[in-house]
Formats: structure tokens, sequence, C-alpha cells
């Protein structure tokens, strides 16, 4: 395979030497994706990969203009083909839960809450306890419902964001943007009561 | 499905970390793959752009994407 500057890549892939240069685009990043993913999936990894790779063309092709020249074209495009694989994986992995199935069962009223790993000092629980009811009050009282389902989906059921983003009808942008707002409530509620986030976590260390 | 105390330290982990200006997922993507290129060639990626570091520090998604495409790289340069 040839050895291509960044401007090379450009007009190959915008040029007469289309059919090579996406020839070659492909090898280099199904060798990346195989040599990245083979401790990731088990089982039809050259098929996947072929299929993340094709699309990834796809959008590389389609995204060339945006390429700024600050770094070498295949790292850019590696990183497309990266996150190419990655949004299927996850809409694979998360495609049968819905955001109702990571929610608190009492997500209601968000009451009861009880501490899952409760600690044998009861001073200790006490204070949890209490500190377990704030942040309660917080995410009933703080925050919208959009700004609760949201976080609680990320931080209670694991779900990324993207996956997430498509189950509420938004982008991963926006979504980022709705839980950086929800923070700084969060944060502002704590400053309100006299507390910073690490004095909560102190009462919730292991021991 | 009861909450842990491992969520509550999860939220507030992110709270502690939580500043006015944060990069959006895709501004942290869009200077990505000059931030790896920095790791790579032994620079302090970390301190020439900060807000890209800061997010990966606070985004799994974006994290997860990072670490495979140092992954993917490595494979490239072999």
């Amino acid at each position: 395979m040839q050895t291509r500057t960044n401007e090379d890549w450009l007009s190959d892939l915008r040029g007469d030497n289309q059919d090579q240069a996406i020839e070659d685009l492909r090898r280099v990043l199904k060798r990346g994706l195989i040599y990245a993913l083979s401790s990731r999936i088990q089982t039809d990894l050259e098929t996947q990969v072929d299929d993340f790779v094709q699309d990834a063309i796809l959008r590389i092709l389609d995204k060339m203009g945006t390429f700024r020249g600050e770094s070498k074209f295949t790292t850019w495009a590696q990183k497309v083909a990266v996150r190419v694989a990655f949004t299927e994986m996850r809409r694979q992995r998360w495609k049968d839960i819905s955001i109702e199935d990571l929610m608190p069962e009492d997500s209601g009223d968000f009451t009861p809450m009880v501490l899952s790993d409760p600690s044998p000092d009861p001073e200790k629980r006490a204070s949890q306890t209490i500190m377990l009811e704030m942040v309660d009050e917080m995410l009933k009282n703080d925050l919208t419902d959009r700004q609760r389902t949201a976080l609680m989906a990320v931080m209670h059921g694991g779900m990324p964001l993207e996956e997430v983003a498509r189950r509420m009808d938004t982008n991963r942008n926006a979504l980022y943007k709705l839980l950086h707002d929800a923070r700084k409530q969060m944060r502002s509620g704590l400053i309100e009561k006299g507390l910073t986030a690490q004095e909560v976590l102190e009462v919730f260390e292991n021991g | 499905m009861k909450l842990s105390s491992e969520t509550i330290r999860k939220m507030m982990n992110s709270v502690k970390s939580t500043r006015d200006q944060e990069l959006t997922c895709g501004l942290c993507y869009d200077e990505l793959d000059l931030f790896i290129e920095m790791k790579l060639s032994g620079k302090n990626a970390d301190e020439a752009m900060p807000l890209v570091k800061e997010h990966l520090d606070r985004c799994a998604a974006c994290r997860e994407e990072y670490e495979f495409l140092l992954l993917a790289l490595e494979a490239m340069v072999q």
C-alpha cells in the first residue's frame, strides 16, 4: 500500500484514484478495529468489523470536508470507525432495554430508597440514611423530570449516553448538556445545605 | 431495584468534578484525534488540552471510545 500524506488521501478519495484509496483505507481501518475489538467481540469478529468498516467509509466520505488536518488523516478516519463500531455495539447491547427498566422500583415518588449495602456501624448507617433522604429530596425537588430520568438511566442503570438520548428523542450532545445542568443544580443544592459532594462521599465510603 | 451506595457515590463523584464550563461529547470528539496524537508522540496532552482530559475522565462513553481508538492506532503502527 502506498504511503499518503493527508493531502494525498483527500485528493485520492475525491478523485480518479478513489477505488484504490477506499480499498487502502478499508485495510487500515479493518486492521485497527480487528486488533482493538478482538477482546470485546467473541463471535464473527471479522464479519462484524467488515460491516463497521463499510459504514465508517460511507461516513468518512460524507464528512471528509470536516477534517481539519490537525492530525493524520488515518487517525481521524480511525476515530470515525471506532465511533461507528461503538454506536452499533451499544445499540445491540441495549436494544431490548427501556429507560423504565432502569428506574428504581419506586421511581414514581422516588421513595422509599433503601441502602443495598448497609454499614454495620449504627452511627454511620444513620448518617447514610440522612444523606440518602437528602439526595432523594434533591432528585425529587431540584431536578426536572427529564433531568431526573436521564441521571437515573446513566448513573443507576449504566446506560450509555447515546442510548439514553435515543430513547428520550434527543442527541448525545443535548443530553450531556441536560446532565451538566442537573449536576450543577445538585452542586448548588448541596451548597445551600452547607455541604459539598466530597462530604457526602465521605459518609458513603466503604469500611 | 433500590438505589445503592454505589449509585450515590457515582452521583457525588460526578457532582464533585462538575465545572461551569465543560466540553460536550461532540466538542471532545472533534479534538480527540489531535489529543491522541499528542499522547502517542509523548507530549503532555493533558496539560495542553485540559478540557478534553476532564471530559474523558467524566464521560464513560467517550473514555471507552478513546481507549479503543488508542488500541486501534497501536495496530496501525505495528
